[in-house]
């Protein structure tokens, strides 16, 4: 009896095991540990949050395998790590450590401005940033297995993430009721590849699962994403750069699994200590956005 | 019919969709208000910590328990982790099934897979005689099986994957991921 590894039903069904969920970035084991125990579905090992990032400038790079190795021992729940777009040599050095997703992921600093990494070719599944369905259905062309809306990442500002979740779920409500012969010149305007965009106009969604990132910072925002359709969320800088990570982080993961239950969610956004001081988007220079990045 | 999933978190609305396939009404379940009148709870794939850590929070452990021992349960994946006696960690587990499991016992991400199983039961029950199509992400096995619990497949090496104690079923894999729905056709027949 033969075995098949690294087809795209596995790829994809990781992310699908991961709906419902938080993946929460962490910086070390201790933090990793912190994130399990608050129920974290997976988290992401990385060397700064993107508000350090932000803060301190300079090229963003992969992280040292040894810190991901190290996050790696420390939980049993799934560890993703983070690749420069475009950067397959990254990528081919984290597929070795056998993390569990790759993110091909604009908040490192593009290692090409042009190409984005052909994701068919590893056994790796990679989840990738998008802010329209266009993005989307182009990363998913290349291999990727999961997306996340991209929001502007570093902020604790969730105005870019609920605009991208807003765009992608506004054009796919778009392409159900068109007309079937309407859908080649929308995959044309959209720069999307026409199979993905017939696909994804039967299903009624993306065909991989679609988690939001960028800007969650509260218990609301992630509930807020929650109801706009998101499949689960992405916690960057927002949970360890508050006051008390830990019982933050527990209460988003509550927030994501009883989204609709307003009861609930006023019950675990009490006394949560203070928020991330946050940067606010709309007043931020163009050059600073990093949603843009990406191609 | 009416089936509870449990949605604490995981591929439950995958369940959902295949229930309605063949149907019978899937109802997500997050509190213990929401198992009245159900005929039967799927606890689906995901991450059996983070299930786990939200049962105890919304005070589902004792229902679940108590639902589990009057009507039919089936847990795939995190949920054959979650029905365990024992998982070789410190975690919440409901402990209603006399099997032992290894998480994550085949290694990382890049190791999931699929793979043809024979399952006689399964054939038998559906009236089929074509092979079982399962996919494995980041799955534990059923070390072993004790009481009243049995065998329901293995691996050629031997390594069990399927599971059955009267009205409670265990698999390590996701009949939910595929297009086949001869295995929640099997768990309706131990509903009713």
């Amino acid at each position: 009896m033969e075995q098949q590894t690294g087809t795209f039903a596995v790829k994809k069904g990781l992310a699908q095991m991961l709906k419902g969920g938080v993946i929460m970035d962490v910086v070390t084991a201790e933090h990793a540990k912190i994130a399990e125990d608050a129920g974290a579905c997976a988290v992401m090992a990385l060397e700064r949050v993107p508000a350090d990032i932000r803060a301190q400038g300079g090229v963003a790079r992969m992280s040292d395998p040894e810190l991901i190795l190290r996050i790696k021992e420390s939980v049993s729940i799934p560890v993703m790590a983070k690749c420069r777009i475009g950067h397959f040599v990254e990528a081919q050095i984290l597929e070795s450590l056998k993390v569990d997703y790759i993110d091909e992921s604009e908040v490192l600093t593009p290692a090409d401005e042009e190409h984005h990494i052909l994701k068919h070719n590893f056994t790796v599944p990679f989840v990738c940033g998008c802010r329209n369905l266009g993005e989307a259905l182009r990363r998913i062309g290349e291999g990727a297995a999961m997306m996340r809306t991209k929001g502007e990442a570093g902020t604790g500002d969730v105005v870019e993430a609920v605009r991208h979740a807003r765009t992608v779920m506004g054009e796919i409500r778009q392409i159900q009721n068109m007309p079937k012969e309407e859908l080649m010149a929308y995959a044309k305007n959209i720069g999307a590849p026409y199979e993905l965009v017939l696909e994804t106009a039967e299903l009624g969604r993306m065909p991989v699962v679609n988690f939001a990132a960028g800007g969650i910072a509260t218990p609301a925002d992630a509930a807020l994403m929650m109801q706009l359709g998101v499949d689960g969320v992405f916690v960057g800088s927002g949970i360890f750069k508050s006051g008390d990570p830990a019982k933050r982080a527990a209460a988003i993961v509550k927030a994501t699994t009883h989204f609709r239950d307003a009861g609930i969610l006023a019950e675990v956004s009490k006394n949560l200590g203070e928020p991330m001081v946050g940067l606010n988007v709309s007043q931020m220079p163009e050059g600073e956005k990093i949603a843009g990045r990406g191609w | 019919m009416n089936i509870g999933v449990l949605a604490l978190q995981g591929d439950f609305a995958e369940h959902i969709a295949m229930l309605k396939r063949i149907g019978a009404e899937g109802v997500e379940v997050r509190l213990p208000k929401h198992l009245d009148g159900l005929h039967g709870l799927i606890i689906p794939g995901g991450e059996s910590t983070t299930i786990g850590k939200l049962a105890v929070a919304y005070d589902l452990m004792e229902p679940l328990r108590a639902f589990a021992n009057e009507r039919a349960v089936w847990g795939t994946c995190a949920g054959a982790i979650f029905l365990s006696k024992d998982a070789r960690r410190e975690q919440p587990l409901l402990r209603v099934m006399d099997i032992t499991v290894e998480r994550n016992a085949f290694g990382a991400q890049v190791d999931s897979f699929e793979a043809d199983l024979e399952i006689a039961e399964l054939k038998q029950a559906t009236g089929t005689t074509h092979p079982y199509h399962a996919v494995f992400i980041r799955a534990p096995i059923i070390e072993s099986v004790s009481g009243e619990a049995r065998v329901l497949s293995s691996l050629p090496d031997g390594r069990i994957v399927a599971a059955q104690e009267g009205h409670l079923l265990a698999t390590s894999f996701h009949p939910e991921l595929t297009q086949d729905t001869r295995f929640h056709e099997y768990f309706l027949s131990l509903v009713s």
